[in-house]
């Protein structure tokens, strides 16, 4: 009982508050609907028995979004609403609904109970984290390297683009020293 | 109804107060300890050590105005200090606190719960109170920017910074004694060092317990790292426009994850609730986890604070490369 009141609860409120994220004007209500709904994500792992990738879930998604942050509060009056400039809301429309209808086609269409089954079923004994980590180092060994290999590209790719001049510190340099090119 | 149930809702009321009232007396502590420090007396007109100062602070805390600035966002700016006590009382449930007992059959309307030691028993305990509390700084973060105030948002701009900073830390020095023990559960990790002081964590990971401290101290916003409220430099930070309860809420959160922090600490490095000699495991717990407590206190009194750029070269140029090197080492040990 107490799962499918969790599971409801759990689903109206995530839809709610990724809804707001959609249609809100407001940086602040978008970026804190963003991140809770994220967070109500982690507990239908949680229902479903996948502790391990439930709290993944929320400690992945907690840091992400609050780099998001970072940058609402670099580009936005965040207590003020944002003009939106959309042309079209034709367009708006057409692509929205298209990709709804798409997505719904997608997830709908084993809609039989038959057709979905556990293609690597877990081992009976093992707990959450092992589950997890026989089924990574087995079957998805190739993409979980490759996405290894992503990763360390991407890093090194942030390093060369932002390690330009990192050898001089901007806060230890007095304000005169400073030079300001953008300045006119 | 279930007992457990019952039980549970008994431990998480219990854990509710004794927790807050704990939060209140631990603000009599540190102005205590820091008064001695620094060759002061502290708090001493109020009742006898001036120990009803902690009723008279609360008084105050209950009756004050709360303002609400009139630019500011107000649901979030309401929200915020939610947030930082929730995510640290939620944090606080996934900890185990006290032995399992079973309320006597004589009691009326409770008799026969049981109340468990642990309120959610989760098989990964410690990745689920470091996120939760990772979480918890959504509420600086959210407060700094809905208070349309400048050194608000200087504030909530420090919290992603330290955020960013010593989240990897804290994950990698956590990984090395969760290589040794093979588990997550804390329940295991207490079972691990079982054997009495010779069997604790620390002295296999002594780096990993010192990098653990101070990302724990950077968590909870102590003092060489309290960027986000530095008074000598941007008022309060994120504080600056509350007042009342709600900035009340915010100090509870933070004393919450004060008493979290240690308790992993004691659980994770130094044998949990397990016996020492003739003293019992309840009050071994206890007593380690009132030392990490003075621990804080202590450093507060005996550092000053560092600046942002500092806090992040120190996190990613030493003590990440540091956490790194001693998974490797640790990684071929265990191989090996």
């Amino acid at each position: 009982m107490f799962e499918q009141i969790a599971f409801y609860l759990f689903s109206i409120l995530t839809i709610g508050l990724f809804l707001v994220t959609v249609l809100s004007n407001n940086i602040l209500y978008a970026m804190t609907s963003l991140a809770s709904g994220m967070v109500l994500i982690a507990g239908f792992f949680f229902l479903s028995g996948a502790d391990f990738l439930g709290v993944v879930q929320l400690i992945v998604y907690v840091g992400a979004v609050m780099a998001l942050y970072a940058f609402g509060m670099m580009f936005f009056d965040v207590t003020k609403v944002v003009k939106e400039n959309n042309t079209s809301n034709v367009l708006v429309f057409v692509f929205g609904v298209s990709i709804a209808l798409l997505m719904v086609a997608m997830f709908a269409a084993p809609i039989s109970p038959e057709v979905i089954f556990a293609s690597v079923p877990p081992e009976p004994n093992a707990t959450n984290p092992e589950a997890v980590g026989m089924v990574l180092f087995t079957k998805y060994l190739v993409p979980f390297e490759v996405a290894a290999v992503m990763l360390l590209i991407a890093m090194i790719g942030g390093i060369i683009l932002a390690g330009k001049k990192m050898d001089k510190s901007l806060t230890k340099t007095e304000d005169e020293n400073i030079i300001q090119k953008d300045v006119k | 109804m279930d007992a457990l149930v019952i039980g549970t809702i008994i431990k998480v009321v219990l854990v509710l107060l004794v927790v807050s009232a704990l939060a209140g007396f631990g603000t009599y502590i540190e102005r205590k300890v820091l008064a001695f420090m620094q060759r002061r007396l502290g708090p001493a007109h109020v009742g006898p050590f001036g120990l009803l100062q902690i009723a008279a602070d609360g008084i105050k805390l209950f009756t004050k105005e709360d303002i609400i600035p009139q630019n500011a966002n107000k649901f979030i700016f309401s929200l915020a200090p939610v947030i930082t006590a929730a995510t640290a009382f939620i944090a606080l449930s996934a900890v185990p606190l006290f032995p399992t007992f079973i309320i006597p059959e004589s009691l009326p309307l409770i008799g026969g719960a049981i109340v468990p030691s642990v309120i959610a028993d989760v098989n990964i305990g410690i990745l689920f109170v470091l996120g939760m509390m990772a979480a918890g700084l959504y509420g600086p973060l959210l407060a700094g920017m809905a208070q349309a105030n400048k050194w608000g948002i200087l504030g909530s701009a420090r919290t992603a910074i330290q955020f960013l900073s010593y989240e990897v830390v804290t994950g990698l020095s956590v990984l090395a004694p969760i290589m040794l023990v093979g588990s997550l559960s804390l329940i295991d990790f207490n079972n691990a060092q079982i054997g009495g002081v010779g069997s604790w964590i620390i002295w296999q990971q002594p780096i990993a317990f010192v990098l653990f401290l101070i990302a724990g101290f950077a968590e909870t916003n102590r003092t060489p790292f309290d960027l986000l409220e530095h008074e000598a430099e941007i008022i309060s930070g994120y504080v600056t426009e509350y007042s009342g309860l709600r900035w009340g809420m915010f100090f509870i959160g933070e004393y919450s994850n004060m008493f979290t922090i240690s308790i992993l600490a004691a659980v994770i490095f130094c044998g949990g609730y397990g016996d020492i000699g003739f003293i019992p495991g309840w009050l071994a717990l206890l007593l380690k986890v009132v030392f990490f407590f003075f621990l804080m206190l202590w450093v507060r009194a005996s550092w000053p604070h560092i600046r942002p750029d500092q806090l992040m070269w120190l996190c990613w140029k030493v003590l990440m490369p540091l956490a790194v090197i001693n998974i490797v080492i640790t990684g071929i040990v265990v191989m090996i």
